[in-house]
């Protein structure tokens, strides 16, 4: 029998532009969102000045001077004033990039890995397992993070390590519990079934189809986490269980600084002014990514 | 005969849903052979789509209770182990799904979605996968196939993109195409292009096709045999121009007579079929159609009539048929 002549599919040629990949047109759609290059620049600006503070501002941070305690804003040879010991205000704060961004973007991270692996096991699995895991999660988010965070810490005793680890642990079960909702939307959605109908096993669903889709939204609320993570750790120091003195620690130097409020109040809110921009823009860049990501089409 | 590609005896799918039973399929007979095609027609819930996805093994093992025997090749496919049955699925028989942007994964591009199925099957590079999902694309006659390879589903237009599932489906070679409603989430003038299509397949690779729709136009135009499907029982089975022409069954004449072509006069009703298909939970006694059925008889609602044989392969689940066809000829 003759085959019967099938038209191909008419299709405008403007249409025939290469498409570029997922993450390439995610950036071209933050390179015109303005708030995200703003936000951007802010983080940018933060981690040169991690990498490459002490380059930049030469000056001992650790250099105490009795006779130039708590100077202004705009002293000479003290641009940013000086603290209750009479340390470089400017120095340390830039020095402090590294241990504040340190401690927020850490326990974030491995939180990430640990929270993702846990919230998809469990999503995909389903059933009893899942269950079993997400209640056992549950009674962790039944406690307030920033009571839970100190109660671990506390426990584990001070010390930047304990801090980190009790940070990690605070943030394992807000992200599991975002990656277990993603996973057990996914395992209901056609492509799975379709993947499962052409042979495709359990594991490779979960490691192509699952984590292929999961893996952004679960990103972009852990960016969101950061601020979060910053703030607590400023917290943890300010409360002395995380980083200790001298190491200048954004939220350790707002707690040591808390005596002279009365004295310099502008140099007394530079920690603090920093804390607080840098947790911005952590949190509007989440936001831009989230929006410049949902491209369901 | 040619080879049996598919043999389903005695299908019967129960679901369980806490406690209550859902008997989606009661007692499916289907055969289909090499290079043949067979429309599978019926209403939602009428037990097409579960009784195509029994032939992968497709649902829920804890919540499902199946009975009978599906036979792929030959293959009993209940007893395949799990490495068996990976092969089955996108090997020997390949599915087409309704709606391709939700069966496609949207963040990988078509082509790969092509190459990764042809590496879970067969050993062979990256490279030489791709070169086969090009070799596809042309079959399936997507223009500009390198460049639509690199597409993402929500790039393509829905007819591409069901060209693109149908690729899909055919990477592994199979012999039998799956394909559920596969033109139901389709523009009018895009589904006769892919009904089209999967005409063309068939007689060219010899693919034996078993297409559920509820779509009597779609399944004139592609299958060789028509299956009505009500209740979880085929209540009418033969070539299409018999059973197009000279309907046996009541349920199938009444959904000959609800087809909306021919009828659009200004002023006329399309026919309707009274009633509603009975709670498959507790199905009726007799012929589950009888309750809405105006020639029914006391011996109906007894008990439920046999598939019987009328004209040459063509055949009927109906006590009346022989006498209303005497009577109508």
């Amino acid at each position: 029998m003759a085959a019967p002549a099938v038209p191909a599919a008419a299709e405008p040629a403007a249409a025939l532009v290469r498409s570029p990949s997922f993450w390439r047109s995610v950036f071209a759609r933050l390179r015109r969102d303005p708030v995200a290059l703003a936000a951007a620049a802010v983080i940018l600006a933060l981690l040169v000045l991690a990498l490459f503070g002490p380059w930049l501002v030469p000056v001992d941070p650790y250099a105490s001077s009795v006779l130039r305690r708590l100077k202004p804003i705009g002293t000479p040879g003290h641009p940013l004033g000086t603290d209750e010991l009479g340390r470089d205000m400017l120095a340390r704060l830039v020095h402090g990039a590294r241990w504040s961004l340190f401690m927020g973007v850490t326990p974030v991270v491995l939180a990430f890995f640990l929270g993702a692996a846990i919230g998809i096991t469990a999503g995909y699995a389903g059933g009893l397992l899942g269950t079993a895991i997400m209640r056992t999660i549950d009674v962790f988010y039944a406690f307030p993070s920033v009571l839970l965070a100190i109660a671990l810490s506390g426990a584990l005793g001070a010390g930047i390590e304990n801090a980190l680890l009790s940070l990690t642990l605070v943030f394992v079960p807000p992200i599991a519990r975002v990656a277990e909702s993603v996973a057990t939307q996914l395992r209901n959605r056609d492509f799975v079934e379709a993947a499962r109908a052409s042979g495709a096993g359990a594991l490779t669903i979960v490691r192509v189809h699952v984590l292929g889709n999961a893996l952004g939204p679960i990103f972009v609320y852990a960016t969101s986490l950061v601020s979060v993570s910053m703030i607590l750790a400023s917290g943890l120091s300010f409360l002395g269980l995380g980083v200790r003195p001298p190491e200048p620690e954004w939220g350790l130097m707002l707690n040591t600084l808390r005596t002279a409020i009365y004295v310099q109040p502008w140099v007394a809110a530079l920690p603090g002014a920093m804390i607080f921009a840098t947790s911005i823009s952590f949190n509007l860049l989440a936001d831009a990514l989230r929006s410049a990501m949902d491209v369901k089409g | 005969m040619a080879e049996r590609v598919l043999e389903i005896r005695g299908l019967e799918v129960t679901f369980r849903r806490g406690e209550e039973r859902i008997r989606a399929v009661a007692g499916v007979d289907l055969t289909l052979a090499a290079g043949e095609a067979l429309a599978l027609i019926g209403e939602s819930g009428s037990g097409k789509s579960v009784t195509l996805r029994q032939v992968l093994r497709l649902d829920p093992e804890r919540t499902t209770e199946v009975a009978g025997s599906v036979r792929v090749g030959g293959e009993e496919v209940g007893r395949l182990d799990r490495r068996g049955l990976r092969r089955l699925r996108g090997g020997r028989v390949g599915m087409v799904f309704q709606e391709p942007l939700l069966a496609l994964d949207p963040v990988y591009t078509v082509g790969q979605q092509i190459v990764e199925a042809i590496r879970a099957h067969e050993p062979v590079s990256r490279a030489e996968a791709r070169a086969r999902a090009l070799e596809l694309f042309r079959l399936v006659h997507v223009p500009s196939p390198d460049r639509r390879l690199d597409a993402y589903p929500h790039e393509l237009s829905g007819g591409l993109r069901q060209r693109a599932m149908i690729a899909l489906a055919l990477a592994c070679r199979p012999q039998l195409l799956l394909a559920d409603e596969p033109t139901t989430a389709l523009d009018a003038t895009v589904q006769i292009q892919v009904l089209l299509l999967l005409r063309e397949l068939q007689e060219r690779l010899g693919l034996a096709i078993l297409f559920v729709t509820h779509d009597i136009g779609a399944a004139v135009e592609i299958a060789d045999r028509i299956a009505v499907i009500y209740a979880g029982r085929i209540v009418e089975e033969g070539p299409v121009r018999a059973v197009i022409r000279s309907p046996l069954h009541p349920y199938t004449r009444g959904l000959l007579a609800s087809r909306t072509e021919g009828a659009l006069v200004k002023g006329r009703r399309i026919a309707a079929i009274p009633g509603s298909p009975p709670d498959l939970a507790r199905p009726p006694p007799g012929c589950a159609f009888a309750p809405r059925c105006s020639l029914a008889v006391e011996a109906c609602r007894r008990s439920v009539p046999r598939l019987e044989p009328f004209a040459p392969g063509h055949a009927v689940r109906c006590l009346r048929a022989p006498e209303w066809a005497a009577s109508a000829a």
